[in-house]
């Protein structure tokens, strides 16, 4: 079985965001980029298939401008065979992805697409959706654990009440959750390997697809900095602003 | 001029800074204070296929330059291991060079692979008390007798001989009087560590503690032929080709420690309010941190043209010298500075910096005084008469 993977470069997770100047969006400019944290969890889950001999080929598809390639190598360096970069300028939204998406798959025909739940950066949580709607698939978001079968998977969801598992007949479209697994550090034979691998690059026009924007974003700003707190003298006088301000007791 | 670095580089950074994260800076100071090599910190490097990132791609390595190299051992030193993490693999991460350059076909599939895999380590027998920077007055004699040399002498300074199975070793083979040009007497080899032959002796010293210093005594250690590298009397110049790849290695890795030094120093700055305000608000602050920043950069500038200069097969032994005489100034000043703006809290080890600072001392000794560089710069570049 085929399994398609979605990887997108976001800033990093370690980095303090910053709001560019002109409150257009924030700043990327000479920011460390690194793969979202859950397609990497995402890439891994594909990785432990290929590894369990459930899964033939992994193909890693990042969308956005030529930096994007170092996404892919990560995930080529991680275990995936090839990679597929959607090379663009534009602005993308969830909308959009989903439609590249789709007609990668029509192209590819992958018996399961792993994306993350959600990207660090827009935080949408909504392409894995939008995609299985597109194809007409099923979807198991939020997945924490992953079961593969030959027709079907079964897949535990993490959601509020607690864990939920469903079973999804293939192809479908799974995201992931944070803790579906740990995913690995690439070692150096690993890096030199990827290096080899080929990635195809294609453009948004060649698949058919109009990437326009559906939402204009109006403004960016910098949260509300965080007021300072209040001390208090006594135990009594804590257990009095607990009861009467903040009314959590 | 592209002072970028490229994908694969960006790679070897992310992924050794994620085998470093699980390394903490509570590890090394725990390290620090017990004592002990940081055996399962050297084994996550060597899993990951670390150790062979400048070794050919035949014998298991990644058959990259010492670019790389650098970034790797950098890397490590910036996580906050220092020196305790970039010594405990240094010495396997370029050291078997010369096997690599001028070793036999058997040698090298003998003795590359089980380095690379982290099963055999590896140290560096050269210098000696008696002989200092001046290699060539090394007294360690090999008497060949046979199929074999039988060693007597005596080592100094040898980093983790006390857990090492190799040693690759520099000794005389044809005494002083009978060669008119004193370098051409000496030869290599990379032999067990016979310890019925060999005794190691730990050198009790100031920082990194966790990775072992030590006096090596040989007393008629047998050396068979096969484990001579290359020619009978070339040993110093097969030693020589490495000097400047292990010195860009050693800058980068105290520009490492000296990040990690200045990292430490801001956020102290930035959250230690005093007088109504952060410490880090005053330009007495400021300002030595931003001069750190800018000399630990322009420092690794120069590391990173001396490396791009040896892996470009061009000469680099200015660059090379000058690299690391700029970064163990500049983070010397670093791990200092981090120290003065803790206040009273640099000196407690939990603030980590004092280990920082006792440690980038090392950087400033060996593998050369800053001294004997400025000595050679003089001589080699500004064509001054020679003074040593």
């Amino acid at each position: 079985m085929k399994v398609l993977v979605a990887v997108k470069r976001v800033v990093d997770y370690n980095v303090k965001i910053r709001v560019k100047s002109d409150n257009t969006g924030v700043e990327t400019a000479n920011v460390k980029m690194s793969m979202n944290p859950f397609d990497e969890i995402g890439v891994e889950e594909a990785v432990r298939l290929k590894e369990a001999g459930k899964a033939t080929e992994i193909v890693a598809v990042s969308m956005g401008p030529q930096a994007c390639q170092e996404t892919i190598r990560t995930a080529l360096a991680m275990g995936a065979d090839r990679g597929i970069l959607v090379l663009t300028d534009a602005e993308l939204q969830p909308l959009a992805v989903a439609k590249i998406l789709k007609v990668l798959c029509d192209k590819e025909q992958p018996g399961l697409v792993i994306l993350g739940k959600q990207a660090i950066d827009d935080d949408c949580n909504q392409t894995g959706q939008m995609l299985a709607a597109l194809l007409d698939w099923p979807q198991a978001t939020f997945a924490s654990k992953l079961e593969l079968g030959v027709s079907d998977a079964r897949v535990t969801r993490e959601i509020d009440g607690g864990l939920e598992t469903i079973t999804v007949t293939l192809p479908a479209v799974l995201t992931t959750d944070l803790r579906l697994n740990e995913p690995r550090y690439a070692s150096l034979p690993n890096i030199m390997k990827a290096k080899k691998k080929p990635i195809d690059t294609v453009d948004p026009a060649s698949l058919g697809v109009d990437v326009a924007p559906r939402l204009s974003t109006l403004k960016v700003n910098e949260p509300a900095k965080r007021q300072a707190g209040v001390k208090v003298a006594t135990v009594a006088d804590l257990v009095a602003k607990l009861k009467t301000e903040a009314k959590v007791i | 001029m592209d002072f970028t670095f490229n994908e694969t580089q960006e790679q070897i950074r992310e992924s050794v800074a994620r085998i470093c994260a699980d390394f903490g800076d509570d590890y090394w100071l725990e390290r620090d204070r017990e004592g002990g090599f940081p055996d399962d910190f050297a084994k996550a490097i060597a899993q990951a296929g670390w150790l062979g990132v400048a070794l050919p791609e035949a014998y298991g390595g990644a058959g990259l330059g010492v670019t790389e190299a650098a970034i790797l051992v950098q890397t490590i030193a910036q996580s906050g291991a220092g020196f305790s993490g970039a010594s405990a693999v240094h010495i396997n991460i370029f050291g078997l060079n010369p096997v690599a350059v001028h070793g036999t076909e058997a040698q090298k599939k003998a003795w590359l692979p089980p380095m690379i895999a982290g099963k055999e380590r590896a140290c560096f027998g050269v210098t000696e008390p008696n002989a200092g920077l001046d290699t060539s007055r090394i007294q360690t004699r090999a008497q060949r007798q046979g199929d074999r040399y039988i060693v007597n002498g005596q080592k100094i300074w040898t980093s983790t001989a006390q857990s090492a199975q190799k040693i690759l070793l520099l000794a005389r083979t044809a005494p002083v009087e009978t060669t008119p040009n004193p370098l051409n007497g000496l030869s290599l080899f990379y032999t067990d560590l016979d310890r019925k032959r060999v005794t190691v002796k730990e050198i009790e010293k100031m920082g990194r503690k966790a990775v072992d210093s030590n006096m090596v005594f040989i007393d008629n250690l047998e050396v068979p032929v096969e484990h001579r590298i290359g020619e009978e009397g070339k040993g110093f110049r097969y030693i020589l080709e490495g000097f400047n790849p292990e010195r860009i290695l050693i800058a980068a890795e105290a520009i490492g420690l000296g990040r990690a030094a200045l990292r430490r120093a801001a956020t102290y700055a930035k959250e230690r309010v005093v007088f109504g305000r952060p410490i880090g608000q005053n330009q007495a602050i400021q300002h030595p941190l931003a001069a750190c920043w800018a000399e630990l950069e322009a420092a690794n500038l120069m590391a990173f043209k001396a490396a791009a200069l040896y892996d470009a097969g061009q000469p680099c032994g200015a660059e090379a010298n000058a690299a690391k005489y700029l970064a163990a100034e500049a983070g010397y000043k670093a791990c200092e500075t981090a120290v003065m703006v803790h206040g009273g809290m640099g000196y407690a080890k939990e603030y980590h910096v004092e280990r920082y600072f006792r440690e980038i001392l090392i950087a400033r000794l060996a593998p050369v005084s800053r001294e004997l560089i400025l000595s050679f710069l003089a001589e080699k570049v500004l064509d001054l008469p020679k003074s040593y």
